[in-house]
């Protein structure tokens, strides 16, 4: 929309495809920013998913009532702590953490590190993790919620227990929802920024594990709007980045927001 | 009369309304029982009670005992899903799970360990053929069971009941969701099936009572009215009520 | 007819199990985020704190304290909600009303409109702030609190937006109905029934977007500037908390690390406090709600 003025003195594929970014060397190649934003999201969406679920499925199928008026306020307090919040608890507890850590689980997942401190994709990955969890559980918890009733007793009235019951009934019918969930929450932490930036690293380089920093395109734009001005097409290149980081995240959110609509038509 | 189901003193209360008072009365081998009585006089709770679906939700209390074939289902530490398979359900609205029709009616058998491999072919198709269902769906076994008319389905979920090898059928008005057609076609194939299982169906259609039933159990707010024979009841009702009820009063 | 140890009973076991844990990690997630920035931050959290400006030349100065940023955030965030208030509201009453009587949904108007608010609401804040930017720059404006106001605006705007327009979604057209036959103008019945009706609901969506607003840093970054003083003007920079966070916390000194956490506790009690409070409230008014 609006920075398309100051773009048009750009080629769009260079850009993406172009790995070297040096500002004053007028380089200007998002590559590595790139992959380092759908490293960490990868890395975030991999924790988050499992633990979610599990959590979802239990608030809905077994937690008591008593227990899950306890933890669903909880989660809108998790969802609703600041980012900036998020990136100090990560920088305190996290990097350090995974500092520690690194030596003995590079050598459990033979994966050679070079990165002493840890400021890497791991901690982003971890951090983010925790941001996307509220999210994608209410999602998934909701779309379980709402499998009727009668399917799960379907499934109970030949003799099979609740979790098999959730297994092959509750959950093949709840997956559409799910995928929704995960999309949701794949965007969410794609367009992080404050946090993200504080655990990361910031290198601008090709991350070659997950125990490399790497630098997500979100942190680039924050970080250097203050030299932008200084360097030709500097601001351009910037501004690329917000309209690039624009356009993934609307594709995103109109995928999930189908899926959730035919879901809930399908419903009704 | 040979009893496979006895139900002695059974109380339900739900959410502290008594929902069933003291029943106790026999389900005989082998026949067609149909529980009648008006909307709320406690139908489908009684059957429920049969294959302790009442536990689904938890704000309900059950005292008295329900035996099957000599053994108290509701003895602490029984195991609730060998009681399911022997008492199989029909539900009022047919819940096809999201699989295909192949799946749907091996899903039992699987969850039990019953059958395996080349066998689980011919029993799926001797169940489906029990409901009346074979020659329809024979050569799309692998299709969604979702994309079934109403009434297919309906037969799907009993050869999905039957493919348990349940004792027992039991029925929650079975037919209402369905239209005339497969409404007649269950029934078919219900009066069939009394031969090798016993039924327990609850119904609010009197003509469908009419036509089904070897034994009669009329209920009343929670109540036992009266039972015995489906002659002996609709020539002859006892009380008053009964009567009543049989005569369209309510 | 006993319970035997078979392999079903032992994974839906094992699964149990797994279900607990997750529960835990989340759980002791939040319970130790909050730890953190509790034990960081009480410690340097005293009066002076609260109540005084940074001294010494440069923002990163060693005394004082953050009141620059408790006020600039609530002047951020507050203006931004209300200029969100004042513009969502409107969308949202329009969506419901245009659309035959308070139900449905079908006019195509609602849908795109609907939809367009959908994707806002998933755009990623240093979106809003970068385009926030490029407008400032167009318009000739320079770093200020208005420019942040505008940026929070937009952002909250979905969501603001989105919140206000469930509620009225739920409630029941029935009731402008029985307030009209009763013999009320159209105008008596909007002020008194509906909007009593309404209350708890945008007050807790506005408390959710307010909450949203103060604690975001990259859509300010670029258009609020940062500063040590109190903005007095719309024109003034201004700083905030989750800035003051970011920048103090980047320093070597010690003393301005601890400022550091002393605002993110102070953030992060606000936001704990406005989460709470829309949940009080919303009980509270809605007691006279009509289901």
């Amino acid at each position: 929309m609006r920075s398309r003025p100051i773009l048009i003195s750009k080629s769009i594929w260079d850009l993406i495809g172009g790995r070297i970014w040096q500002p004053l060397q007028g380089e200007f190649g998002f590559y590595p920013f790139i992959i380092g934003t759908i490293w960490v999201t990868v890395i975030a969406m991999l924790i988050a998913i499992p633990p979610c679920l599990l959590n979802a499925l239990y608030l809905a199928e077994y937690a008591r009532p008593v227990t899950r008026a306890l933890l669903k306020p909880l989660l809108d307090l998790l969802a609703g702590i600041p980012s900036v919040v998020y990136g100090v608890w990560g920088m305190i507890v996290i990097v350090p953490w995974v500092q520690h850590v690194s030596p003995s689980l590079s050598k459990l997942l033979r994966i050679k590190v070079s990165n002493p401190t840890g400021f890497s994709v791991l901690a982003g990955g971890i951090v983010l993790a925790v941001m996307v969890a509220p999210v994608i559980i209410s999602v998934v918890y909701e779309v379980v919620e709402s499998v009727p009733d009668g399917l799960r007793q379907a499934s109970l009235a030949v003799g099979a227990t609740h979790w098999q019951t959730i297994k092959y009934a509750v959950i093949p019918e709840a997956i559409p929802g799910i995928i929704a969930a995960v999309v949701l929450g794949f965007s969410r932490a794609f367009g992080e920024t404050m946090a993200v930036l504080m655990v990361v690293g910031n290198v601008p380089q090709v991350p070659t594990s997950i125990f490399e920093p790497a630098y997500p395109l979100t942190a680039l734009i924050a970080n250097n709007y203050g030299e932008m001005m200084s360097i030709p097409l500097y601001d351009a290149a910037l501004m690329g980045a917000a309209l690039l980081l624009l356009v993934i995240m609307v594709i995103f959110n109109l995928i999930s927001a189908m899926i959730l609509n035919r879901i809930i038509r399908h419903k009704y | 009369m040979q009893a496979h189901i006895q139900v002695r003193k059974l109380n339900v209360y739900y959410e502290g309304v008594q929902a069933l008072k003291d029943i106790t009365l026999e389900i005989p081998k082998n026949k067609i029982t149909v529980i009648l009585g008006p909307s709320g006089c406690g139908k489908t709770t009684l059957l429920k009670s049969m294959n302790r679906f009442l536990e689904l939700s938890n704000t309900t209390k059950i005292t008295g005992k329900v035996f099957v074939d000599g053994m108290d289902i509701y003895t602490p530490g029984t195991d609730v899903t060998e009681i399911r398979k022997k008492l199989g359900l029909l539900a009022q609205r047919p819940f096809p799970l999201p699989m295909s029709i192949f799946d749907n009616v091996a899903y039992g058998m699987r969850i039990h360990g019953i059958k395996r491999g080349a066998d689980m072919n011919s029993a799926v198709e001797h169940y489906l053929g029990l409901a009346g269902l074979w020659e329809e769906v024979k050569d799309r076994l692998h299709v969604p069971a979702a994309s079934l008319s109403i009434g297919q389905q309906q037969r799907l979920c009993l050869a999905r009941g039957l493919a348990v090898e349940p004792e027992i059928l039991l029925g929650d008005e079975p037919t209402s969701a369905l239209d005339p057609i497969s409404a007649q076609h269950i029934e078919h194939r219900l009066q069939d099936l009394k031969k090798q299982y016993t039924i327990v169906l609850v119904t609010h259609i009197l003509r469908q009572a009419k036509r089904l039933a070897d034994y009669v159990v009329f209920m009343y707010m929670g109540e036992l009215v009266e039972s015995g024979p489906a002659d002996d009841m609709f020539e002859n009702p006892r009380k008053a009520r009964t009567r009543a009820y049989f005569e369209g009063e309510f | 007819m006993h319970k035997r140890f078979r392999w079903r009973y032992i994974e839906e076991f094992i699964i149990k199990i797994m279900m607990i844990l997750s529960t835990i990690l989340i759980a002791g997630s939040l319970a130790a985020i909050l730890l953190t920035v509790i034990m960081k931050g009480l410690p340097g959290l005293n009066l002076a704190m609260i109540t005084q400006i940074p001294k010494g030349g440069y923002y990163l100065g060693k005394e004082g304290g953050i009141l620059n940023a408790i006020i600039g955030s609530l002047y951020l965030a507050g203006g931004g909600t209300l200029l969100a208030l004042l513009i969502g509201l409107p969308i949202a009453l329009g969506l419901n009303s245009y659309a035959s009587d308070f139900q449905g949904h079908d006019t195509r108007w609602s849908i795109l409109v609907r939809l367009a608010l959908d994707v806002m609401w998933g755009i990623p804040s240093i979106v809003y702030g970068a385009f926030g930017f490029t407008l400032m720059l167009f318009i000739g404006m320079r770093a200020s609190l208005l420019a942040g106001i505008i940026v929070l605006a937009a952002l909250e705007l979905p969501i603001l937006t989105r919140a206000m327009d469930e509620f009225i979604r739920m409630m029941p057209f029935e009731l402008e109905d029985a307030a009209l036959s009763l013999g009320a103008t159209r105008l008596e019945v909007a002020s008194t029934v509906i909007f009593r009706q309404l209350l708890p609901g945008l007050a807790t969506a506005v408390l959710l977007a307010f909450g949203r607003g103060i604690g975001d840093a990259a859509s300010v970054l670029f258009t609020a500037g940062y500063t040590d003083r109190i903005p007095t003007s719309l024109l003034d920079p201004a700083a905030s908390l989750p800035l003051a966070i970011f920048f103090q916390l980047g320093t070597p000194y010690p003393e301005v690390q601890a400022r550091a956490y002393s605002a993110a506790l102070v953030l992060t009690g606000i936001v704990l406090f406005t989460s709470l409070s829309s949940r009080w409230l919303s009980r509270r008014l809605g007691r006279f709600a009509v289901k």
